[in-house]
């Protein structure tokens, strides 16, 4: 199979690595960028456990070849605290008690992260719309839902 | 820091990694020169297996080896927690959908999957057994060789049975006879962490990574499977990505470990979900139980005929439907018992362990019979079940542990927090469902606390924080007894070279055990300290007074790391506190040993049934776990929140679907439904009862499974009150509803009581 060069902006850093044409945009995280917070689960696209941010838009990086995202940006969970200081977001899911096994949190984190960015003050339906494709075997939804509603804009901290 | 104590809900210990992505999870190791294994299979269920061609994978660049069961040790090595009858590979012939026949092993997982489809395997594919009806059809064919199994029912597929009960041996007389039967498919754990299995030559023997909730059950099948000493053989047990007791008992692992010692390298498989489907699923029931009742409601007796269909290897399903029907009658008092439960083998992956073991299954008959008499009678559903109840203290099983919480307390709060009195809207109803479990019997816990001299300590424990949040409460115990912050404290779990014996982490065990360990270690510490303080101040025992982070002398009071600072003097040490609790084997009780607490949940819905489509809307979901005293509120919430979400799953949606074949066709996400954001009730309440009256630390008892126990039979009590249709079969699919409401004249409205789909007696 022939290899190809990928250049591409990965947590703010430019990365540049040899990828095989099948080679999926999560196998690329997880195994040559060493980025494992980013998670595999169905490996097709319905469980979101892989969600990560590409050129801003949530996207499940197992539906996503590695090959197309030449000179994108992507974010991913590691990406998301700023010079060592959790996000807002991060900080409500503890605050919520919204973890329990952990495995669908950095999906849902990027997922809700993307949710507020597209929709700063989201109602409680909007949310439960918008994780609808991150699944948590946990069930913390109660949770998780309320993480993302105290993140959000006008929610008292 | 006094806020972090017992009983304070303090954030997750671990939290933090995994908001972060920096928890490392199995699937997250990678190990130097780690090549990848990749099963084969082949798409039937039952097959004898003709020959293996594995020319054309072994020619595959990059692949290092192949194997199949003439590469093993011959006879092939067995493992399973009750009987050893799973084969590390299938040999002769395969018995489930998805048992491996063969493996590759390569440089990459692509060029390991590529390998696994050139295999050539010829077989004769076999008439498979996939239902209880086929598994007591004496003609059909054997699923476990009679060579392998011992007693009187080796050559047939009954696996083993039980017979329960008390009261009179006749039936006692009663003024209403139900007899309803009850079923349960299989259906899957679906943790989002799908299984992973790391292995590697160790030291002469051999270190094994997998997210297992039983890492020293799994150090002892390998240490059998490779004729080691314990001590070569290392478990590392990653905290699981959700486990559900999916993640009780070995599956791969043995034949990882062969691999590496084979290769001498460290071996790696990640299974993909499907295969993860594949490897375990929850044990499917058919429960016909025939009730008795009093025109007032009084139960008279309770006749249970309980067929459980397991896989074909036993793993800990035998235990399930044992430890369930043995509660076949519930919390209820009932003069007359008679419970016949058998497990019978199939074609179908092992069954297991699912949260709840079994519970959720048995409380499905029973409770949705006690709404069926409840209607019969002209009883309020709630009246009926309070009528029952036991009581705190009363002996519901003769001769057992009594009721150790004020059940009718918490039905009560169920019934009042859903609004039971209050009228229902048109076009809804409302269910209420409680349920018992007998939670652990026997097995062991140890826990080592070190004090280090700057009072900080690290506890060894080994329970999985699978996402009960075990590390956090055992923190907490630890603090509350040391006198510091958990954030003071470290726990270090999930490797045996390092951590003490705990025998499991299952039946919500671990606050009980060994929360109960890590206080005796706490206690430890303190009979310690007030020798080290005698012996530094020259003082009798009774002039020293150790209390949580304070050492009281005559003459002063000094911290802990005050008095080691001066006991210890320049030279410095660590005070080692040892703690365990032990639930040892009682040979004349029916599980081994009286539970060492009830697990016991009651739950109350009001829905919404759309006639038109059969859908289910939860307008309010109502869950109350009696849990003796919450260590940490929060957490014992969100485990209970989730739980009844969890129990929406095999409630409403969730089946797995299963061809004459034995092939299981909804493999994956895409086609097995769990719960979503979109599935959650409307409003969702969990309450906690208090009372201090559980064994563990500060009164407190096990939780975490009790909020699906009565998910189903309150669900479908709630269709019945809105749409007047009565379902025995799970799940309540818009599907089965729809043709439910479609076959019955659509006389009753909402809160009457529809009559029976089925003949009754």
């Amino acid at each position: 199979m022939t290899e190809n060069f990928v250049t591409f902006t990965v947590n703010g850093e430019a990365r540049r690595i040899r990828v095989f044409p099948r080679t999926t945009l999560l196998d690329a995280l997880r195994w040559q960028l060493d980025l494992t917070g980013t998670k595999k689960c169905c490996a097709e696209g319905e469980c979101g456990a892989c969600t990560v941010l590409l050129d801003g838009r949530a996207v499940n990086s197992c539906l996503v070849l590695a090959i197309e995202v030449d000179q994108a940006t992507v974010l991913t969970i590691e990406g998301l605290e700023t010079a060592g200081r959790l996000s807002r977001l991060q900080d409500a899911f503890l605050a919520e008690g919204a973890i329990q096994c952990g495995f669908c949190i950095p999906g849902m984190v990027m997922a809700a992260h993307a949710l507020l960015a597209e929709m700063p003050r989201p109602t409680e339906a909007d949310v439960r719309e918008g994780l609808s494709g991150n699944l948590c075997r946990c069930a913390g939804y109660q949770r998780i839902v309320g993480a993302v509603l105290a993140a959000a804009d006008g929610a008292r901290s | 820091m006094n806020g972090d104590r017992v009983g304070a809900s303090v954030r997750r210990v671990g939290g933090h990694e995994r908001v972060t992505g920096q928890q490392k999870f199995v699937g997250d190791i990678r190990l130097d020169d780690m090549l990848h294994v990749k099963l084969v299979t082949v798409d039937c269920a039952h097959a004898r297996i003709l020959s293996i061609n594995s020319e054309h994978a072994r020619a595959l660049p990059g692949v290092r080896d192949v194997v199949s069961a003439a590469d093993l040790p011959n006879p092939m090595p067995r493992f399973g927690p009750i009987y050893q009858d799973r084969p590390v590979l299938a040999a002769a012939q395969t018995r489930f959908h998805g048992e491996p026949v063969a493996a590759d092993i390569a440089q990459t997982e692509q060029s390991g999957e590529e390998a696994a489809g050139l295999f050539k395997v010829r077989y004769d594919e076999l008439p498979a057994v996939t239902t209880i009806a086929a598994a007591l059809d004496p003609s059909m064919p054997l699923v476990q060789d009679p060579e392998f199994r011992t007693g009187p029912h080796a050559k047939t597929n009954l696996l083993s049975e039980w017979r329960f009960g008390w009261g009179e041996t006749e039936t006692p007389a009663a003024d209403q006879v139900l007899d309803n039967t009850y079923t349960f498919p299989m259906v899957t754990h679906f943790a989002i962490e799908p299984h992973c299995f790391l292995a590697a030559p160790d030291q002469g023997g051999v270190t094994v990574w997998s997210a297992v909730q039983h890492p020293f059950v799994l150090q002892q099948v390998i240490a059998r499977l490779l004729d080691l000493p314990l001590a070569k053989v290392r478990v590392h047990a990653p905290d699981p990505g959700g486990a559900f007791g999916g993640k009780q008992h070995a599956k791969y692992e043995p034949l990882l470990a062969l691999l590496a010692v084979r290769l001498g390298r460290p071996v790696r498989l990640e299974l993909t979900l499907g295969e993860t489907f594949q490897a375990v699923r929850r044990t499917a029931f058919e429960i016909r139980l025939r009730s008795g009742f009093a025109s007032d409601g009084t139960l008279c007796f309770q006749d249970a005929e309980c067929n459980a269909l397991v896989g074909a290897y036993a793993d800990i399903a035998p235990r399930v439907v044992s430890k369930a029907c043995y509660l076949m009658c519930g919390p209820y008092r009932v003069p007359s018992a008679r419970i016949h439960a058998r497990a019978l083998l199939s074609h179908t992956p092992p069954a297991t362990a699912f949260r709840g073991f079994g519970t959720p299954q048995v409380a499905w008959a029973l409770e949705s019979q006690m709404d069926e008499a409840a209607r019969r009678l002209g009883i309020d559903r709630l009246e009926i079940r309070l009528k029952n109840l036991a009581r705190p203290g009363e002996q519901f099983i003769p001769g057992d542990k009594p009721a150790d919480g004020n059940w009718p307390e918490a039905l009560r709060r169920a019934a009042e927090e859903i609004g039971w009195e209050t009228p229902v809207a048109p076009g809804r109803g409302r269910g209420i469902a409680v349920g018992v479990k007998a939670s652990a019997t026997t097995g062991a816990s140890y826990a080592i606390v070190r004090l280090h001299f700057d009072g900080s300590a690290t506890v060894l424990a080994a329970t999985s924080d699978m996402g009960q949040g075990a590390r956090t409460v055992l923190a907490q115990v630890a603090a509350q007894e040391l006198g510091i912050g958990v954030d003071q404290v470290r726990i270090v779990m999930g490797d045996t070279a390092i951590v003490p014996f705990d025998l499991q982490t299952s039946a919500s065990r671990s606050v009980v055990f060994m929360g109960t360990a890590v206080l005796a270690a706490c206690g430890d510490i303190h009979a310690k300290l007030q020798a080290m303080a005698c012996e530094a101040f020259g003082l009798p025992p009774e002039s020293v007074k150790v209390t949580p982070g304070m050492v009281r002398v005559p003459s002063r009071k000094l911290t802990f790391a005050e008095l080691l600072s001066e006991a210890f003097a320049g030279v410095r040490g660590e005070v080692i506190g040892v703690g365990s609790r032990r639930g040892e084997r009682i040979a004349s009780h029916p599980l081994g040993g009286p539970p060492a607490f009830y697990e016991f949940s009651c739950t109350a819905c009001e829905v919404e049934v759309d006639r038109e489509t059969g859908e289910v809307l939860i307008v309010k979901h109502v869950s109350v776990a009696d849990v003796g005293k919450a260590l940490n509120p929060a957490q014992a919430r969100s485990q209970d929140e989730g739980a009844a979400v969890m129990g929406l799953g095999h409630s409403l949606m969730e089946h797995l679907i299963l061809d004459e074949r034995g092939r299981i066709l909804n493999l994956g996400a895409l086609d097995y439904r769990v719960p979503t954001t979109k599935d959650m009730p409307l409003e969702m309440r969990s309450l906690l009862v208090e009372n201090g009256d559980g064994p563990g630390p500060y009164g407190s008892k096990g939780a975490g499974e009790g909020g699906l126990f009565g998910v189903a039979p309150a669900l479908a009590g709630a269709v019945a009150d809105a749409a007047g249709v009565v379902i025995r079969e799970l799940p309540l699919t818009p599907e089965r509803i729809w043709d439910a409401i479609r076959s019955e004249p659509p006389r009753t409205g909402p809160g009457s009581s529809p009559e029976s789909c089925e003949p009754s007696l």
